[in-house]
């Protein structure tokens, strides 16, 4: 069981440090962070599968399998693997409801 | 300008190939347009980190910085000078009578071109191993882009699984980060690594590093395995199970997992702009036809691993090809190509011993139990591909509409190669004669709200 997060940090630690919000949590980051990386710093997975009971943590990494999508509170999905984390960004692992 | 003084050249790719290619239609006094989609170019093997990392290019790119360092000093240059026009964080989504459906972050946005060179690369050629879908599971792509431009290892403990060049470099690349690799698994044999030898041997240089590679590895190597199961639980994968090439059944717990079998090309493009392709035997995968310079017809050029899989020298080479080409039919002095054919056919010989050396695993994905997963990204499984063949034959479209497999969102990138096989099995013919699943726009996911535009 992964308790906190999935990825680790090799080198590349002394950049500035950026919060962001996940599911309603704040969660911190570093800039030059992809979400992908932001969000597996301290979780385990990005989404849930909608076809099985698994979870997902992204694949490729390059833009190709979009395994990796998460929303914005605002509604749009993006890429988390081809999308930087920002200060303040207001994400999701589920699809806002509202939003068709 | 009209059309005939300044012809509209769009290259799509800022690797290796298109880098290559924008800079020898640059020399000749042409403004091509470079679409790519990330905002730095490089590509993905000499990918780039994002502004204010400060690891140097030797330890990002080993003995290949210098390359590195030269595409991307290069690019950078004519796009300052203004002699080509960069587009960067852009995916060609559709290419549709001589017009390109760009979409960026403004929406999507469609380019006219009467030169179209297409350098869109390859990605990981991925099989299904039972329990892939786990959260943690990641080709050996994703496990170095993440090393370079991120700086991350994407598990705390580590298998790496497959066969090919990558399999050992990015094992490689990962113990010297400091990452903890428990294992890397070669399925390919020993006997059969040796008979590619003698068409490795035509670059010495490069085949001795890979030995060097491997030899860093030490006793986490081991070639001849079977992989038996990804085995996870609520979070994620907790171990691999296999068995080493005495027959012996292994369990390496772990927490990620990196597979690939070399490379696939990307092709979805080359297919919208109408190009022919033929089934090659020998990557075990459909390539678009081109001419020896890359021409494929209708103003249509292919260079790189979208066409050959030779890597990142062979893509350089042929970048500068299909440049060389479309200079040449419109009627424009153009470099010589002769050196280049020459070098070129060097690598596709180093290929061939690479492909020979470590090949795609068809029994494998053949013998895949019915109820584990082949797609990804809809969970169809291998039951539910088997059984269309039942109704629909052995055609891959057909297929493809009884089952759903490969019309998730990744588009077939990375069940196709293994959904064809499992169909082949079934009906009783070669994979070639399957066929391949058609391209359809848009070639990436848009948001239909990219297509409305307020006017």
């Amino acid at each position: 069981m992964i308790t906190d997060g999935r990825i680790v940090r090799l080198a590349e630690r002394d950049r500035a440090k950026v919060q962001f919000l996940l599911d309603g949590e704040m969660r911190g980051a570093l800039a030059g962070d992809t979400v992908l990386t932001a969000v597996l710093a301290s979780g385990c997975a990005l989404r849930k599968s909608e076809f099985g009971p698994e979870l997902r943590a992204g694949f490729c990494l390059m833009g190709a399998c979009q395994d990796c999508w998460v929303w914005q509170e605002e509604g749009p999905r993006m890429r988390a693997c081809t999308t930087p984390v920002t200060e303040g960004m207001r994400l999701r692992t589920t699809p806002p409801e509202s939003w068709p | 300008m009209s059309e005939t003084s300044s012809p509209r050249i769009v290259i799509v790719g800022a690797g290796p190939a298109g880098i290559r290619a924008a800079a020898t239609l640059v020399n000749a006094g042409l403004h091509p347009v470079v679409i790519d989609e990330s905002n730095r170019a490089g590509g993905q093997i000499y990918r780039r980190p994002p502004a204010g990392f400060t690891r140097t290019p030797e330890e990002l790119y080993g003995s290949e910085a210098a390359k590195a360092c030269a595409l991307h000093a290069l690019f950078d240059r004519l796009a300052e000078e203004g002699r080509l026009t960069h587009r960067a964080l852009s995916s060609v989504i559709a290419v549709y009578e001589g017009r390109l459906h760009v979409l960026g972050e403004g929406g999507v946005e469609v380019i006219g071109y009467d030169r179209l060179i297409l350098a869109t690369g390859a990605s990981d050629r991925v099989a299904p191993v039972p329990g892939w879908q786990s959260a943690g599971v990641y080709s050996l792509g994703a496990a170095q882009i993440a090393l370079k431009a991120q700086a991350v290892a994407l598990g705390r403990r580590i298998v790496l699984m497959g066969s090919g060049p990558l399999l050992t470099l990015v094992g490689a690349q990962l113990v010297k980060a400091g990452a903890d690799v428990a294992a890397v698994l070669d399925t390919s044999p020993w006997r059969r690594q040796m008979r590619g030898f003698l068409g490795l041997a035509v670059r010495p240089v490069v085949a001795l590093r890979g030995l060097a590679l491997r030899a860093r590895l030490g006793g986490r190597y081991h070639a001849g395995v079977k992989l038996e199961r990804i085995e996870a639980d609520a979070s994620g994968v907790t171990a691999m199970r296999w068995r080493d090439a005495g027959g012996m059944q292994r369990l390496t717990p772990c927490d990620m997992i990196g597979m690939g079998w070399h490379l696939r090309a990307e092709t979805h493009l080359a297919d919208l702009a109408g190009c022919a392709f033929t089934y090659d035997e020998q990557w075990r995968q459909w390539l678009p036809k081109a001419d020896e310079m890359g021409r494929a017809g209708n103003g249509v050029y292919l260079a790189g691993d979208g066409l050959q899989l030779l890597g990142a020298d062979g893509a350089e080479i042929a970048g500068r090809l299909a440049a060389a080409a479309c200079l040449a039919d419109l009627g424009r002095p153009a470099p010589s190509a002769s050196a280049d054919l020459r070098k070129l056919a060097r690598l596709e010989r180093f290929a061939r011993g690479l492909a020979t050396a470590f090949p795609w695993p068809d029994a494998m994905a053949r013998s895949l139990p019915n109820d584990e997963i082949v797609c990804r990204c809809e969970n169809v499984n291998a039951g539910a591909i088997r059984e269309s063949v039942e109704h629909s034959g052995g055609e891959a479209n057909r297929v493809k509409s009884l089952s759903r497999v490969g019309m998730g969102r990744c588009q077939g990138r990375y069940c196709q190669l293994a959904a064809v096989e499992l169909v082949a099995e079934r009906a009783g013919c070669t994979a070639g004669a399957v066929g391949r699943f058609r391209g359809q726009a848009p070639v990436r996911p848009a948001p239909i709200g990219a297509f409305l535009r307020e006017d």
